[in-house]
């Protein structure tokens, strides 16, 4: 069971797309797991057959837990597992989806404290059981852990550091509670993604206001003779000139994990998508920067598409590298944006207004967007911010380059 | 077809990109992205979906024209006839 974000403890495995036999190959779509951002389809890093398929469908299983057995070519099937027993997490041979690029154990991990002390052994616990330990005051060397490999996981939680409260599973809530609906859950989800954001990532933020009047000239000569499937809106502009100024400014491209910056070479900019009757996802636009203005529009009507349907991948939930988020045509004119971890910046753009503008020395009517910057200060400071809007807004005002 | 009919189709192709949206609540008046909520995406979308239905190019121009249940059954109609 991947993790499909930071805050992800389980997913429930709705739907096979494979069977043993069948050959596999990274980027393969081999399952769909229902989380609280809704049903995300699962694709494999790993090339190899099927072998075996660990997990029922219909069943919940934590981050880490494997769900199917997968043999490189010329390899030898694995002894049977014992049926319950919890899997080594560094397993040798390829489980079905496991973290893309860090393929190391299954996601719980965030390692020992590199502290000199000498400490008996890192406690393994989920990052928001971490969190969550955290807030209680609760020593995790004290919790027993029932996760794969015993990695303590929100349910062991459950009846600690506070008075009494009696242990149950996440499952059996009390009856008088009702069951909480999809949207209660994308809430639970935002809040806890946000939460840790805050509580982790020392934002700032810094602002421009920009002329956007040369792009909806452009978009508005391009697409009056197209017929409205080819037509390309602003927010494409937008998302074209953020990778291309994330690609010069790598400051603001990637992830902060495991105490480090690590920038990204591909740009892979998520996309903020408003949920009809509330919600937001943010999936990413993978390798922006093979796209051109058309690939790139193609690409979000495709994500904007599958995110109302609840179709988005795994990999887009977990590997964008920088967010954009636009406020669209109608709206407030500025937004300050939360920073989705573990990304290091945030594009927020607030809806075009028409403005009083000084153009070439005579007050001229404008439509203007506010750009607000939310980044990392652990990353990055105003100087490379500052660097980054330039960049965007040299790049939004010759949109014919973009 | 009559104006009615064309609010009718309208309102079909305006609940197949929002799916949400219960028809028998829409107003004549509601204003698509200011109370239905529709973004730009959505609205791409139906005019997409308005496009292939009546074969009628609505270039951007004319998307205050379909902003409305009401103003997009008269353009429709207009545009149709």
């Amino acid at each position: 069971m991947p993790s499909l974000g930071a805050d992800m403890e389980a997913g429930k495995l709705v739907e096979w797309l494979v069977e043993p036999g069948d050959a596999v190959k990274r980027g393969d779509i081999v399952a769909v797991v229902e989380t609280q951002k809704g049903a995300i389809e699962i694709e494999i890093f790993e090339e190899g057959t099927v072998h075996e398929l660990v997990a029922d469908l219909g069943q919940t299983l934590p981050v880490g837990a494997p769900l199917a057995v997968v043999l490189k070519e010329g390899e030898a099937p694995p002894e049977a597992p014992e049926p319950g027993e919890a899997p080594e997490p560094a397993a040798e041979s390829a489980e079905a989806a496991p973290e893309p690029a860090k393929a190391s154990a299954p996601e719980p991990t965030e390692a020992a404290p590199s502290g000199p002390a000498p400490a008996p052994r890192a406690v393994a616990a989920s990052p928001a059981a971490r969190v969550r330990a955290h807030e209680l005051g609760i020593d995790l060397s004290t919790i027993r852990g029932t996760g794969p490999g015993g990695v303590i996981v929100m349910g062991d939680l459950e009846g600690q550091g506070r008075p009494a409260k009696k242990p149950a599973g996440p499952a059996e809530a009390a009856p008088t509670e009702k069951p909480a609906s999809p949207m209660e859950e994308m809430r639970k989800a935002i809040a806890a993604a946000m939460t840790r954001a805050k509580q982790t990532i020392p934002h700032f933020y810094l602002s421009e206001t920009i002329d956007v009047h040369p792009a909806t000239e452009f978009l508005a000569d391009l697409n009056a003779d197209r017929p409205p499937t080819e037509r390309v809106l602003l927010g494409a502009l937008f998302v074209r000139a953020t990778a291309k100024a994330a690609a010069k400014v790598k400051t603001m491209n990637g992830h902060h994990t495991d105490g480090a910056f690590h920038p990204s070479e591909a740009v892979n900019p998520g996309v903020a998508v408003a949920l009809r009757g509330g919600g937001l996802v943010a999936p990413a636009l993978m390798d922006a920067l093979s796209l051109d203005l058309d690939e790139t529009m193609a690409a979000m009507r495709d994500l904007v598409t599958r995110a109302r349907a609840g179709r988005l991948r795994g990999s887009e939930m977990t590997q964008g590298t920088i967010t954009v988020s636009s406020l669209g045509e109608t709206g407030a004119e500025a937004m300050t944006g939360v920073i989705f971890p573990p990304q290091v910046a945030l594009v927020g753009i607030g809806a075009p207004h028409e403005r009083a503008w000084v153009v070439d020395g005579q007050v001229v009517p404008r439509s203007v967007v506010t750009l607000t910057m939310s980044a990392d200060h652990r990353v990055s400071d105003g100087r490379q911010v500052a660097r980054f809007i330039a960049e965007f807004e040299t790049l939004i005002q010759a949109p014919e380059s973009l | 077809m009559t104006d009615t009919d064309y609010r009718a189709a309208f309102l079909e192709e305006l609940t197949r990109v929002a799916p949400d949206i219960d028809p028998s609540t829409v107003g004549d008046d509601d204003h698509i992205q200011d109370d239905l909520e529709l973004d730009s995406m959505d609205v791409l979308n139906l005019v997409t979906a308005l496009h292939e239905r009546f074969g009628i190019d609505i270039p951007e121009p004319d998307y205050p024209e379909i902003s409305t249940p009401s103003r997009a059954a008269a353009y429709l109609a207009r545009r149709s006839g």
